[in-house]
């Protein structure tokens, strides 16, 4: 049903890496979830809205006023690379 | 324009360009989109940032109310359909500026649906998040070999309001003027400090050709992020002819998303189709709808202004106005400027058009664009003072303009200035008469020669007027004088 | 095990109990501290992944924690929990302590601040005991899915305390604390409560904030407390409901939770749909649960065999699209950028994201990953996502038509009682099913408790000390019904009169 394509596909959306041992089983699995999964294609749910809150509010807005900012040494006192003022990362440009 | 031929062939075939624009509006709110730390205007790097914008675990977005409020006022200064119900949602990809791996975004049910501002309808307006900036490091410190970056989250989270039009756009000169008029329609609405080099306005476009008077739509190509108005000029021209070149040559265009390079004008793919993004977009569940509700309505069309495009009309029909087109929407589209002239209201239109040109080409440069002309020095009494003297020929045009080199250093009342500095016009063409005959008596020679066919020997005369009269003459009286006593 | 009575003699008083005679200057809560304490530091089930250390760091008052006491600090005087230590599950951000979500992901994170239920359970005067086991980032149904190991049944150490808030119930079941903090996202709560024989709530999505918990699934995680008794149930929820500014999702409570006092059920209308009492339950499960409905009717209840949730049993499938799908996102901000653990350096960026994220989830994770990625994927999102939010409509809509026909809905809590370490590893769906009949309240977002209503299979011998295993019953109620729903639980707990204390070390 999901095949190794498919699950490299979505692998590569999701920033994972899958060891070539973890493919197949992955693949199996999946395969395996969507299927009991697919019982619900079995409902008529045409003119049926999607429930996407089942909170039935709206607005909920914060007022425009500013709050204290996290001193910088505690923004980035948990990054596991650091320079002096900002977080370390692997350039996207490399 | 540019227009494709067809090489070696003997049918020309003329292009039309449909160009679709997208403008990132960064709102000058207080404080980020979904959390309470204040928008960031070149402190140190993370220096405001909070659990909810640096993605920390755990935190939640709460909308701001005020970027709610602009984006409103954006819908009604645009004629859209303000939407009673909006809701966020997740626009999901990885990247290193983005701390939650999605941005918090509207996708089918924006605030704002469709509208028009000008020659261009709007298709949406809606309100998200905005990236934190990437700074590139590394040894080389060029931006393509280098491998490091520091990322800075002060900008993550500023709320952004995305315009995005029809394709309604036909050129690129169009796109320029169409963008500048929506700049300064932003502006007037105080939502944005539309500083283009700062980066709170931002355009892409969306850019095709199609055979002129043909209804379908060619392939399109997306350029991304240009940051001035003249970028955005040439880059959506040399992509037009990009494409057209590629038609002409039987070849396709490829959808893709470019890049153009002012400093080189060369266009470059960043990404092409196969490899774009699948952002599975889905109903952010941390939020719950938007309702806008009467009162939020009331508040903001009372927050509305009267917008450029609605005042130049008034100033060029208005029968108190009656300005000239190009008058009234220069004054339009500077607000301080038609804020000035609206100060006091004109007797006639001539006393208007008098004023808005005093206002234009004598005010406006003496006090740059760094402060609004009513912050200046000049009050808007000593305009209407001067003016009036100008009209009655009181003061010439040049006494007008040392009045208003005073009074642009000094401020204070416009009549003493002119007593104090003697700049009434030499009264009576008697006197004045005298004068000139005086400088034609000194320039002999330049007389000579304007009796012998060459009017631009009047130079030295006007001059001399000018310095025994202290450059209150008014130079098109002095020319008609000169010209009388010589009989040319 | 503690050898003292009077150590003995303080665990045995429910949290309630212990805030009362705190309260009367009976008992001094250092004490009490300082004996649950000494359990959790001896904790051989692996409940715990952090206790507080008595004095020093992390102890101290100097942890920018805000007002809320910090972990291990005596409270002020006065407050209505006086000082009763508190277990809460590793999901809840608590500064300056490791809180991890059971993922390596998260190794050594210490938030810069508390989650809004845990100060204010703090601010009431809870003081934090430590942070317990779980299955990595709440998904699970065994808490075998932790990067802490498996957390042990104190019933039977061969099975599985239920997931994904195992490391709190077993804490509770065993005396290691009087009572815990959970979050239950399709019945992480209830779901462990039921199989280690304590009272687990989840209450009415919004009632309590989210903000600080490490999300799962945004639109169905809710915390909730798993105690030794509902009173305690009762106590807890009233120091954490309430309107958070900061969590858009909050609502106020429309009242003050109180202590259930009622010994009746007349005129209660209890509903039994079939969908959620015959397909797939284990005899043992069904023969208390047919137990606990006649003790409900002697207490003056009706049983409604007819009412209906024709969709409930689509919202396994329902559940197991939305949640994956929200939890996709939500674990994308684990990149290794600002926190956590980061692999792959040296690699470019998309090497350094994959590797860490490769390295930092376990297996089950990854599976939701995937299985939530695929169905909001181009092309799927309509057939998976849309068509998952239409059956919760459907689910929503079926609770809403049977709530007009009785006041509460009952049924066992899980299909089974605790099962056997690795018995149902292997295939997701036959874990997956654990949560069959706790997901459609909680699509629904309404509340639900479970109780234990007796131990199954004490005839047949089958935990190792002969006494069986305990059941859960459920009690679900419409959105807000927590105070009738504790009582009702409340006159039935009384009437069944289960030993909460039975497994304790």
């Amino acid at each position: 049903m999901i095949d190794r394509d498919e699950v490299l596909h979505v692998a590569r959306l999701a920033r994972l890496r899958l060891s070539e041992q973890e493919i197949e089983p992955m693949a199996a699995e999946l395969s395996s979830v969507l299927d009991n999964i697919a019982k619900i294609e079995e409902l008529n749910l045409d003119g049926v809205p999607p429930t996407s809150h089942v909170v039935e509010v709206t607005g909920r807005l914060r007022a425009d006023e500013p709050h204290e900012p996290l001193p910088r040494e505690v923004a980035l006192a948990q990054a596991p690379a650091v320079s002096d003022d900002g977080f370390l990362v692997p350039s996207p440009q490399a | 324009m540019d227009v494709g031929r067809g090489s070696g062939r003997d049918d020309v075939v003329e292009y039309e360009p449909v160009i679709g624009l997208e403008i990132h509006v960064q709102l000058s709110t207080r404080t980020k989109m979904f959390c309470g730390c204040e928008l960031s205007f070149g402190e140190p790097p993370n220096t405001r940032t909070c659990p909810v914008c640096l993605g920390l675990p755990g935190a939640l977005p709460v909308a701001n109310a005020k970027a709610i409020h602009f984006g409103l006022m954006i819908g009604m200064a645009l004629e859209s359909e303000l939407a009673p119900r909006s809701i966020f949602h997740r626009k999901n990809y990885f990247y290193p500026d983005l701390p939650k791996g999605y941005q918090i975004s509207q996708y089918d049910e924006p605030l704002c649906r469709g509208g028009r501002l000008a020659d261009v309808r709007v298709h949406r307006v809606h309100l998200e998040e905005d990236a934190a900036k990437l700074v590139h490091v590394g040894e080389s410190g060029r931006i393509h070999a280098s491998d490091a970056s520091i990322v800075d989250f002060n900008r993550g989270g500023t709320p952004l309001a995305e315009i995005v039009t029809e394709p309604d756009v036909r050129s690129a000169e169009q796109a320029g003027e169409w963008l500048r008029l929506l700049r300064v329609t932003l502006g007037r609405l105080g939502v944005s400090d539309v500083n283009m080099e700062e980066g709170s306005l931002r355009c892409d476009a969306n850019i095709s050709v199609r055979p002129a008077g043909s209804d379908e739509m060619g392939t399109k190509t997306e350029l991304k992020n240009m940051n001035s108005f003249r970028f955005i000029e040439r880059g959506i021209k040399a992509e037009v002819i990009r494409q057209e070149k590629l038609l002409a040559r039987g070849e396709k265009v490829v959808q893709e998303t470019l890049h153009f390079d002012p400093s080189s004008g060369r266009i470059t793919t960043l990404r092409s189709k196969e490899e774009a993004h699948d952002y599975r977009y889905f109903p952010e569940p941390d939020l719950v709808p938007i309702a806008v509700s009467e009162e939020m309505l009331d508040t903001a069309r009372a927050s509305m202004p009267e917008l450029p495009l609605a005042r130049a009309e008034r100033f060029e029909h208005d029968p108190s106005y009656m300005l000239d087109t190009e008058v009234a929407k220069t004054l339009a589209f500077r607000t301080d400027l038609g804020d000035f002239l609206e100060l006091r209201r004109p007797e006639s239109p001539d006393e208007a058009r008098v004023r808005a040109n005093l206002i234009i080409n004598e005010l406006a440069p003496r006090v740059g664009t760094d402060v609004p002309l009513a912050d200046s020095m000049v009050t808007p009494d000593a305009v209407v003072t001067i003016s009036g003297a100008l009209m009655r020929k009181e003061i010439s045009i040049g006494g007008a303009r040392q009045a208003f080199d005073i009074l642009v250093e000094e401020g204070g009342d416009a009549d003493a200035i002119i007593e104090r500095e003697g700049l009434m016009s030499a009264e009576g063409g008697d006197e004045l008469a005298a004068v000139v005959e005086a400088a034609i008596a000194a320039n002999e020679d330049a007389a000579q020669k304007i009796k012998a066919g060459n009017p631009k020997a009047i130079g030295p005369i006007v001059g001399y007027v000018m310095r025994e009269t202290q450059g209150r003459a008014d130079g098109g009286e002095v020319t008609r004088l000169v010209h009388e006593q010589l009989g040319v | 095990m503690v050898d003292a009575t009077g150590p003995y003699e303080l665990i045995a008083l429910s949290a309630a109990a212990a805030a009362r005679a705190i309260a009367a200057g009976e008992i001094d809560p250092t004490e009490l501290i300082g004996a649950y304490r000494a359990r959790a530091m001896a904790d051989e089930l692996n409940c715990f992944t952090w206790v507080a250390p008595e004095r020093g760091p992390g102890s101290g008052g100097d942890i920018a924690a805000g007002s809320s006491p910090a972990p291990g600090e005596s409270p002020l005087p006065g407050t209505p929990l006086g000082g009763v230590p508190l277990a809460v599950k590793d999901l809840f951000c608590t500064a300056g302590v490791p809180s991890q979500s059971g993922s390596r992901i998260l190794e050594g994170y210490e938030p810069p601040y508390t989650a809004t239920a845990v100060a204010r359970l703090q601010g009431a005067g809870a003081t934090l005991l430590g942070k317990t086991n779980q299955d990595e980032f709440a998904m699970g149904s065994s808490n075998e899915n932790s990067a802490f190991g498996p957390v042990l049944n104190p019933w039977d150490r061969a099975r599985v305390p239920g997931g994904s808030s195992g490391g709190s119930a077993a804490a509770v079941a065993a005396g290691l604390a009087p009572w815990a903090v959970g979050t239950d996202t399709g019945g992480s709560i209830r779901q462990p409560a039921a199989m280690c024989g304590i009272v687990g709530l989840k209450p009415t999505y919004g009632a309590v904030s989210r903000y600080g918990m490490i999300a799962f699934a945004s639109s169905l995680d809710q915390a909730g407390p798993l105690t030794r008794n509902v009173t305690d149930a009762a106590l807890m929820l009233r120091h954490m409901i309430g309107r958070d500014e900061r969590d858009a999702t909050s609502l106020r409570f429309p009242e003050q939770i109180e202590l259930p006092r009622a010994d009746r059920l007349d005129g209660v209308r209890l509903g039994v749909p079939a969908e959620l009492s015959s397909e797939g339950i284990e005899t043992g499960v069904l023969e208390r649960f047919h137990s606990a409905l006649a003790l409900a009717q002697e207490l003056g209840a009706t049983i409604n065999t007819d009412v209906m949730l024709p969709h409930a049993p689509h919202g396994l499938a329902a559940y197991y699209v939305i949640a994956p799908a929200e939890a996709s996102s939500n674990l994308a901000r684990f990149d290794g950028v600002r926190y956590g653990l980061r692999a792959g350096d040296g690699q470019d960026l998309v090497g350094m994201y994959t590797r860490t994220r490769h390295d930092g989830f376990g297996p089950e994770v990854k599976r939701r990953i995937m299985l939530g990625t695929y169905a909001l994927s181009a092309g799927y999102y309509d057939a998976y996502y849309g068509r998952a939010q239409r059956v919760r409509t459907k689910i929503v809509e079926d609770f809403r038509a049977a709530f007009e026909e009785v006041d509460f809905i009952v049924s066992p809590t899980t299909p089974g009682v605790a099962f056997e370490l690795g018995e149902k590893t292997t295939d997701p769906w036959s874990m997956y099913l654990n949560d069959a009949l706790t997901v459609p309240m909680s699509l629904a977002g309404i509340p639900a408790i479970s109780i234990p209503c007796g131990l199954s299979g004490s005839s047949e011998g089958k935990g190792p000390v002969g006494r069986g295993l305990p059941v859960g019953l459920q009690i679900a109620g419409p959105a807000f019904s927590e105070n009738r729903l504790l009582d009702a639980a409340y006159a039935l707990e009384q009437a069944i009169g289960f030993d909460s204390t039975a497994a304790h070390v």
